[in-house]
């Protein structure tokens, strides 16, 4: 099971919570897992063609999946993921 | 007992200390191997005039400070004075510390005057700012040398908002000599939960108004220019020409791409932050020195509402103020060129889990303005970029 960090805009869909665990493997398969359990998330992370959207940042650990292989990008159980979206909030 | 007059004690302690005349010294300054100089006078003599890129380290100080100065011991150090003399026992307290490549300028500084050889007035902090700055000037990241260099920065501020505002007090508070605040809005009661730098008594006034009053108040080294404008692709490139760096704490995308864009095609350093609820993030792009930008982190904005804003989600008042002083931090850091910035790094803090973390943040080789094939080279229509109908805002 891998640590997915939620950001809080997303926490609706997780009942709050900042932190959840799901089985994963691959991004891909961590997202589909994610909507598994969450059901809503994927929607958010991902358009219609299942790409990520471009204003959302996925960590492994420190590295941003489009630096990695994308979708592809390998996560094993002691990895942590973090979704990052861009937010436009100064004022 | 046995006793030493001051010119005994001259005679004894010079056959033991090198010393140079001003010749040797010109020609030495002028190697690319060239010695440390430093002139111990006082600063009421340091300040009618100094050799060009001397380090001044009072008589009183030097054995305390000279650490700080010289790390390597064997490095090559001269040491100049009014005459000569205070650098021949200055010459022997170093060497028995350990420095084993110290010269004593023979006739000092009088006779480099007297040599013909080119000097100047060094500028220096007044009496006012030496007693407001002392707790930045004793450190030697900054020193008085590195207050200038705050005295002389011009930082513009995106937005005097929520993140501009602890930006606008802290950068006025260390000295920074110009800040430019770019806003249109007027203060609203709604602001005060977080824009600290506005008072119940502005409601209604001009924020860029509101802040400079603030300023004034704390800090009449620093002069505060308002932009009561929304930034846009008309005016961007002649407002941030005018200035060093760029704070970012716009509200919307449209600006934060804009900005962005502005600021790469500029070669300006962009403190960038954004705040959300209990969440936060700051970043530097700074293209100039080989860093990633806001498109390489964000390629594409979010379609028009998928990401609410603080107005629709809310934020926590004290969020911003922890953030834009991180981007305060930043700068500050950028002007004195001390530490490692916050470039192609992005620091996340998750207030409510009471975390940070860093992030790698990669140049994206395909970026359209900061890659190898750039397609942007000038500003677009960013509200049609962002697919959002235009409107007025900041
Ligand atoms: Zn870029």
């Amino acid at each position: 099971m891998t640590t997915v960090r939620i950001p809080s805009p997303l926490r609706r869909y997780t009942n709050g919570q900042a932190k959840v665990t799901v089985p994963a493997g691959d991004i891909s398969t961590l997202i589909d897992n994610l909507e598994a359990a969450y059901p809503g998330l994927k929607g958010r992370l991902c358009d219609e063609s299942g790409q990520i959207k471009r204003f959302i940042n996925i960590f492994v650990n420190e590295n941003e999946i489009r630096t990695l292989q994308g979708e592809a990008s390998a996560v094993t159980d002691a990895d942590e993921v973090s979704i990052v979206p861009a937010m436009a909030g100064g004022h | 007992m046995t006793y030493l007059t001051g010119a005994e004690l001259l005679q004894r302690v010079k056959r033991s200390v090198a010393e140079i005349d001003v010749y040797q010294l010109k020609e030495a300054l002028e190697r690319s191997q060239k010695p440390l100089l430093i002139d111990i006078r006082e600063l009421d003599e340091w300040a009618q005039g100094k050799v060009k890129g001397a380090f001044h380290l009072p008589r009183g100080l030097l054995e305390f400070q000279i650490e700080n100065l010289v790390v390597n011991r064997d490095a090559p150090v001269a040491l100049m004075c009014a005459g000569g003399v205070r650098t021949v026992l200055a010459a022997r307290s170093l060497a028995e510390m350990g420095y084993t490549n110290v010269a004593s300028v023979a006739g000092g500084f009088g006779a480099w005057k007297n040599a013909g050889f080119p000097f100047e007035t060094p500028r220096l902090l007044t009496d006012e700012q030496r007693a407001r700055y002392s707790r930045h000037t004793i450190m030697p990241e900054v020193g008085e040398d590195g207050q200038l260099k705050l005295l002389d920065a011009k930082v513009l501020l995106i937005g005097v908002g929520g993140l501009g505002s602890p930006a606008a007090i802290y950068l006025a508070a260390a000295g920074v000599g110009t800040i430019g605040l770019v806003d249109f809005d007027v203060v609203d009661a709604s602001n005060l939960q977080r824009q600290i730098i506005h008072r119940l008594s502005s409601i209604d006034r001009p924020k860029v108004e509101s802040a400079r009053d603030t300023i004034a108040q704390l800090n009449p080294d620093v002069k505060v220019v308002g932009h009561r404008a929304q930034i846009t692709s008309q005016n961007a490139f002649e407002i941030i020409g005018r200035y060093d760096l760029v704070l970012n704490g716009s509200d919307n995308f449209p600006t934060r791409y804009l900005v962005n864009d502005a600021c790469a095609l500029l070669g300006k350093p962009l403190i960038d932050a954004s705040v959300f609820r209990f969440d936060g993030q700051v970043t530097v792009y700074d293209t100039a020195r080989g860093g990633p930008c806001y498109r390489c982190q964000y390629p594409d904005p979010p379609p028009p509402g998928e990401v609410p804003g603080c107005a629709e989600g809310g934020v926590l008042g004290v969020l911003p103020g922890i953030i834009g002083s991180l981007q305060t931090v930043e700068a500050i850091k950028l002007i004195l060129e001390v530490g490692t910035p916050l470039v192609g790094r992005s620091v996340q803090y998750d207030a409510l889990e009471g975390e940070f973390r860093e992030f790698r943040i990669r140049k994206n080789p395909d970026c359209p303005v900061c890659g190898q094939n750039p397609t942007v080279t000038e500003l677009i229509d960013y509200q049609e970029f962002c697919g959002v109908p235009h409107r007025q805002a900041v």
